[in-house]
């Protein structure tokens, strides 16, 4: 039997997903899903981002063969390296994506939540490119963790505005963003940042970062062993492993954020420690307490500090096409440093769980192992030698 | 007496008020409700406070994280009015993910032993509604209750009108709760409102804090919802029974 593991016509993989909002973004989102295929589909838009992607970002990236990485491990490792795209990770790919929707949509004012800065700086940067006034949620605890993001996103013009509300991090930007959503109805598009929030932005944005997996299947001969990502909300991992789900050979590892470590409050596992439940107007799999009030994750990476997760992940795991693991703040750590040392390369924070994960997993010497490197390290230098050096 | 009654039978606008269950104090919900029902309010909402509550502004926000940090919940809400003596009409409003955690039967059956009429989920879908959980509401009796803003089409105003059993929540501006904009500029959304001949009554709620807000808003509809500016009233509250008093002969002096 073929197992579809796509979204369906009323917007739900299985039971999760959906579009829990209120009346209030009723419209807005029922706009978005009549429109959202037939403009992604249109030549015009293809053609228009096919060139964006190539020219503005430096598509497509590369998948480098890790060759010290490799020797460590035995096995065959390569990096696809999203961190080499312009801004500095993955997120662009959709930022630039639902830009140009927004201008079919004739919408004038662009807002977006951020975690660890990179999405803020993404959109910052697409509205900057198409000249659209630009506003940004940003919790405070992030403003001040991601601080060179804020003032990058301050360099392209966007306002930032602080969230000091329950945790001050990405999911109380999110509310202040959906918020601002509802007040703002009419000349306003939301680009969120990752594949949550209500239908049909999970599937959106997994159709904006399939370009990931798309080039690796060019790049790569054969097929890979593993594919393995880290996961905030997902949408790295979606991009990473879009075009293999339904190839079984292939092994699909996400990678969330343990924090400080699964048996203790400060962390950010959701798919471990998570039940069903709604968070950002989709039904999925989040962190909640007894009540359904939501508990505040921890996780030493900001885009990983989030305590739910996009609803295709909830499905995946529940129909056990892919494999999720977490790895701790300090495993994490580790590995950044590993990377940088032997590599040459100094990933995110929030990459640096995908590859910790390279010394939990049992490696054969045949395995052709491909990480999803989805972001650079520059945003986190001051994480990382505060912890490291 | 029967939300439908309430409607029939009403000889001046119908007054609702929202306050946040827990609020200020754990304990303060019998008072609440004992105070309103003395100052002849007509009906109440009980907001259950929710951690993450997406339709509202910074003072519901407020009384909710602080009425959650008093120790409030679903069970709590139940066990207070199982107590309480006020026989006011009331519903209940909240966000779906903590009625569907407590469980949407369980949560029903203890609305109907408790005598509420009518719940509002913002952030339930209609279909959602009707393909799970329509017949356990008509089980127990418990109305549905959907709102409109003034950027519903007629179209589908009037599917929420046929989807609806007891009254339409209309929301005045395109707003989260206590924008403290006013009203008064919503008057062509209201009369469109109000000439669409719908079965259903309405009250206005959203951004209405004061009498003239209130008389506005109820020249277009059976009446009006206040739930900021009360909340605010409570907010520095030493007697609420006073401050409750003083706050409802504001809006209506004559009472
Ligand atoms: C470099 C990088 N990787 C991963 C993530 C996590 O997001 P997602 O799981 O949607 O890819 C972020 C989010 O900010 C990021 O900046």
């Amino acid at each position: 039997m073929k197992q579809d593991y796509n979204v369906d016509a009323a917007g739900f993989y299985g039971v999760f997903g959906g579009a829990f909002v209120p009346e209030m973004l009723y419209p807005n989102v029922e706009e978005l899903q009549n429109s959202y295929l037939t403009i992604l589909q249109e030549k015009s838009f293809q053609k228009e981002l096919q060139q964006l992607l190539e020219d503005y970002v430096g598509r497509p990236t590369p998948l480098y063969f890790a060759k010290r990485l490799s020797a460590h491990y035995g096995a065959k490792i390569y990096l696809k390296r999203e961190d080499l795209c312009h801004t500095g990770a993955h997120k662009i790919n959709n930022a630039l994506g639902q830009i140009l929707l927004a201008k079919k949509l004739n919408k004038t004012r662009i807002i977006a939540e951020t975690g660890a800065g990179q999405h803020g700086v993404a959109t910052a940067t697409a509205c900057a490119l198409m000249g659209i006034e630009c506003c940004i949620y940003m919790g405070a605890k992030d403003v001040e963790r991601q601080a060179p993001n804020v003032a990058r996103m301050k360099m392209l013009g966007a306002t930032i505005i602080p969230v000091e509300s329950g945790s001050k991090t990405l999911k109380d930007a999110t509310n202040e963003a959906i918020r601002d959503w509802i007040n703002n109805p009419v000349d306003t598009h939301y680009i969120i940042g990752s594949v949550v929030g209500p239908h049909p932005y999970p599937d959106m944005v997994a159709r904006f970062q399939a370009i990931i997996s798309k080039e690796i299947k060019n790049q790569l001969k054969g097929d890979p062993s593993h594919v393995i990502a880290c996961i905030g909300g997902g949408s790295n991992a979606i991009g990473a492993f879009y075009h293999y789900l339904s190839n079984k050979a292939v092994q699909l590892v996400g990678v969330e954020a343990a924090g400080q470590g699964i048996h203790t409050a400060k962390t950010a596992a959701t798919l471990t420690l998570g039940t069903q439940g709604i968070i950002h107007a989709c039904m999925t799999t989040l962190l909640q307490d007894k009540d359904g009030q939501i508990i505040e994750p921890h996780s030493i990476s900001a885009g990983l500090d989030y305590p739910g997760i996009g609803p295709q992940h909830a499905h995946l795991h529940q129909t056990k096409r892919v494999n999720y693991h977490s790895v701790t703040d300090q495993e994490a750590l580790n590995a950044a440093l590993f990377l940088s040392k032997n590599e040459g390369i100094i990933p995110a924070l929030e990459s640096a769980h995908a590859l910790a994960y390279l010394n939990k997993m049992e490696i054969k010497p045949t395995d052709k192992i491909v990480i999803n490197l989805s972001g650079r390290g520059d945003k986190d230098l001051e994480t990382l030698t505060k912890n490291l050096l | 007496m029967q939300l439908k009654e309430i409607f029939k039978n009403r000889k001046e606008p119908i007054l609702n008020i929202y306050f946040t269950a827990g609020y200020p104090a754990l304990e303060s919900m019998p008072i609440i409700l004992n105070s309103l029902e003395q100052a002849g309010v007509d009906m109440v909402e009980i907001g259950m406070p929710y951690s993450d509550p997406l339709s509202d502004g910074p003072t519901i926000q407020k009384s909710s994280a602080i009425a959650l940090k008093n120790g409030i919940s679903t069970s709590i809400i139940f066990e207070q009015l199982a107590k309480c003596e006020s026989k006011i009409p009331k519903i209940m409003m909240g966000y779906f993910n903590a009625v569907l955690q407590f469980g949407v039967e369980k949560f029903c059956e203890k609305c109907q032993q408790n005598n509420i009429q009518g719940v509002i989920l913002p952030d339930l879908p209609i279909p959602v509604y009707q393909e799970h959980y329509q017949t356990t509401f008509e089980k127990y009796g418990i109305a549905p209750i959907f709102l409109v803003t003034p950027e519903t089409s007629e179209e589908r105003i009037r599917y929420i009108d046929a989807c609806s059993t007891a009254f339409i929540y209309a929301v005045s501006t395109s707003s989260t709760t206590g924008a403290g904009t006013g009203i008064q500029s919503a008057a062509a959304y209201l009369q469109k409102l109000q000439t669409m001949q719908l079965n259903n009554p309405i009250l206005i709620g959203f951004n209405i804090g004061s009498k003239a807000d209130f008389d506005f808003a109820s020249q277009y509809a059976a009446g009006g919802i206040i739930g900021s500016a009360f909340i605010k009233q409570l907010e520095n509250s030493t007697t609420l029974e006073n401050d409750i008093q003083k706050f409802i002969k504001n809006i209506r002096p004559k009472n």
